[in-house]
């Protein structure tokens, strides 16, 4: 007698087909939404608003019902399906671009107002889709194609630690950082995508999760040594943890 | 017996499956995908997979369908 | 500010009535950024959407405003935003985006003047703005100009209704003397059915295969197959949907153009130079788009020569000029911002035109 003890989420399309990179961690971050949506059961009741960049196919692999935001404005998209259908789970999914550069503004007047709305934030340090540019989290130091001899203040000041600026505003009832460099920490952030998602349900608050994230491509690493970064460079600077939790105060 | 399904057609040869499998049953087959990479395959002869689906947390590209402990 | 009572007739503002016939109109969903001069359409819907239980935000900005509106579309609810000229501009790119995704949001956009900041003077200079865009791509959104508050409450009723109907961005282009000034207006029900929206809204996907509404193409193809679709509605909107006012066309030597509330000085001034014997017309566009090209083609071909009065450097002309296509000359009298020109001034700059 066997038990089935990992399948594809059942809230994912049926002929479905990742189109990320090898080695990606997207494609894990999505799978992690997939189960939590069937968790908690809510995949008929979802209207998701995405955003631009890579994060943006999450509408081809997921069967729920979705908008495409403009860049930056997935947060301000998701308010007004929020407002206007109180009943409804609302969840947005970008990368740290659209989240906390040309979004930034969005995001945290969502937060302000304690929108019951959830956020997944990919943080790969990097502008994926249009081919490895600084972003508002590239680390000092980093060299991307516009930092071509590495971040340095002079020039491009500082990366924004975006879990802990969500965790300082009122109306966000869930924030933390997790990482996926290790199965471990994939569990972790699970549990924090549950958590993000559980809070709306509960008519918390705002529900945020930055998810550190791997592009191999962009950083011209193996997957491998990619999770290796991850780990020795990112996590030092964006220390993974619960930054509020008004669940458990 | 423990076992797990792949469908090749998601494999993007990135391999990270094959450093989770704490008995090392994954290896990297004579199989290409589109891009020409060779793509991996489970082989356990000895019927010693655990079930444990550290593959498929593991796997980016939801390649590892299936996981099955008995 | 009025009570949301259909078949009342009261003496109230032309932000308020704009308001308040969006709230008869059945808008869900109201989104803004304060800007004179319409600031009074936001204060307005703030009390009132709250007291109905509808959604009400005041957006951290106008981008945030019209995207909220395009999120609340999406599912098929009514809802709005308003602003002004250099906000307006702002908000280009979700206009662009709701084309293309065919979301029906209403802007009640009520002019100042730029370019830039400019300032709260009178202008018309959003003409461009509302009838071209400066979005990306090809696509168009139904421009309605009201001239007085009464027209600006049945127009309200009717920008929500064409909105759904075709799926389409209307634009309410008002100008600050008529958010402003204060009129007698009378409010109807809402004269029009409602739209069933269940083909496409979002709503979950429950017990049906699971909608995208998106602008991005995968193919070349497909973005050529959707510009052509929303090109032939566009002909559909403009084959139906054209509203003009005519008055004294059938025998004018001249005839006076002029759109928005700057066309009650023009009208007026036209049946004075009728009464003193002068073979004057006027034709006043409702709809700037669809523009009412057909009709004045007609005209073009009985009369000696059109002219146009703005209040800006004269952006209605080049759709004018398409429309006469060469037949006869078309002249424009105007400033670029400030009071409107006095029935004195238009009665010099008719008769100067004439001679």
């Amino acid at each position: 007698m066997e038990t089935q003890v990992f399948k594809v989420p059942d809230s994912f399309k049926k002929d479905f087909k990742y189109t990320f990179c090898p080695g990606c961690d997207h494609g894990i971050a999505i799978r992690l939404v997939g189960e939590v949506m069937d968790e908690l059961g809510i995949r008929e009741n979802t209207i998701a608003a995405t955003s631009i960049g890579c994060s943006v196919t999450i509408y081809d692999f997921l069967d729920m019902d979705s908008i495409e935001a403009p860049h930056g404005r997935a947060l301000a998209v998701a308010t007004g399906v929020k407002r206007a259908n109180p009943d409804k789970f609302v969840f947005t999914y970008s990368g740290d671009g659209d989240f906390a550069s040309i979004g930034i503004a969005e995001s945290l007047h969502t937060a302000l107002r304690g929108e019951s709305i959830s956020s997944i934030c990919i943080n790969n340090t990097t502008y994926g889709m249009t081919g490895g540019q600084l972003g508002p989290t590239t680390l000092m130091g980093q060299i991307t194609t516009t930092s071509p001899t590495g971040r340095n203040v002079e020039y491009y000041g500082y990366p924004v630690k975006i879990a802990e600026h969500i965790a300082l505003c009122d109306g966000t009832a869930f924030s933390a950082r997790v990482s996926l460099d290790t199965i471990a920490n994939i569990k972790k952030a699970k549990q924090a995508i549950k958590k993000a998602f559980e809070v709306q349900l509960q008519g918390l608050g705002f529900g945020f999760v930055e998810i550190l994230s791997t592009c191999p491509t962009n950083w011209h690493m193996s997957p491998e040594q990619a999770h290796e970064r991850v780990r020795n460079e990112m996590m030092p600077v964006f220390v993974p943890g619960v930054y509020k939790d008004v669940t458990n105060i | 017996m423990s076992r797990i399904v792949i469908d090749s057609s998601k494999c993007k040869a990135c391999y990270l499956c094959i450093k989770e499998c704490p008995k090392n049953l994954i290896r990297v087959s004579d199989k290409t995908n589109k891009l020409g990479d060779r793509v991996v395959e489970f082989s356990d002869p000895d019927g010693l997979c655990l079930g444990c689906a550290l593959c498929a947390t593991r796997c980016p590209d939801l390649a590892i369908t299936e996981v099955y402990k008995g | 500010m009025v009570e949301c009572l259909a078949g009342k007739k009261v003496l109230t503002k032309g932000n308020y009535a704009i308001a308040n016939a969006a709230v008869i109109a059945g808008c869900d969903c109201y989104f803004g950024y304060p800007i004179t001069p319409q600031s009074e359409i936001g204060e307005f819907m703030s009390g009132k959407m709250q007291e109905l239980k509808k959604a009400y935000v005041s957006a951290e900005s106008e981008l945030a405003a019209i995207n909220m509106a395009l999120g609340a579309c999406a599912t098929g609810k009514k809802a709005m935003t308003s602003s002004s000229s250099c906000a307006v501009s702002l908000m280009q790119e979700a206009l662009s985006y709701a084309t293309s995704d065919e979301l029906p949001i209403v802007l009640v956009s009520v002019m100042r003047c730029g370019p830039g900041l400019g300032n709260i003077f009178p202008s018309q200079g959003d003409y461009n703005q509302s009838t071209i865009g400066g979005g990306d791509g090809d696509y168009k959104v139904i421009v309605l100009s009201p001239s007085n508050v009464q027209e600006a409450v049945d127009l309200t009723y009717k920008a929500f209704y064409l909105a759904q109907k075709y799926r389409n961005p209307v634009i309410l282009l008002a100008d600050g003397l008529l958010g402003q000034m204060m009129e007698p207006v009378e409010f109807s029900e809402y004269p029009y059915p409602e739209i069933d929206n269940s083909s496409w809204a979002l709503s979950g996907a429950k017990g049906r295969a699971a909608r995208i509404i998106r602008s991005y193409s995968p193919t070349e193809d497909f973005q050529c197959e959707h510009i052509r679709h929303l090109f032939k509605k566009y002909r559909i909107i403009q084959e139906n949907e054209v509203m003009f006012e005519e008055l004294y066309t059938e025998d004018a030597d001249i005839v006076v153009f002029s759109f928005g509330s700057l066309s009650r000085n023009v009208k007026a001034t036209v049946k004075n130079l009728r009464a003193e014997g002068l073979k004057v017309g006027f034709f006043r566009p409702i709809t700037l788009f669809p523009f009412p090209d057909k009709r004045i083609s007609e005209i073009a071909d009985r009369v000696d020569k059109f002219l146009t009065i703005e209040v800006n450097m004269g952006q209605m002309v080049r759709d004018i000029k398409l429309a006469v296509n060469g037949k006869i000359p078309v002249e424009f009298f105007g400033k670029p911002v400030g009071s409107w020109p006095s029935v004195e001034d238009i009665e010099v700059a008719i008769k100067g035109a004439m001679s």
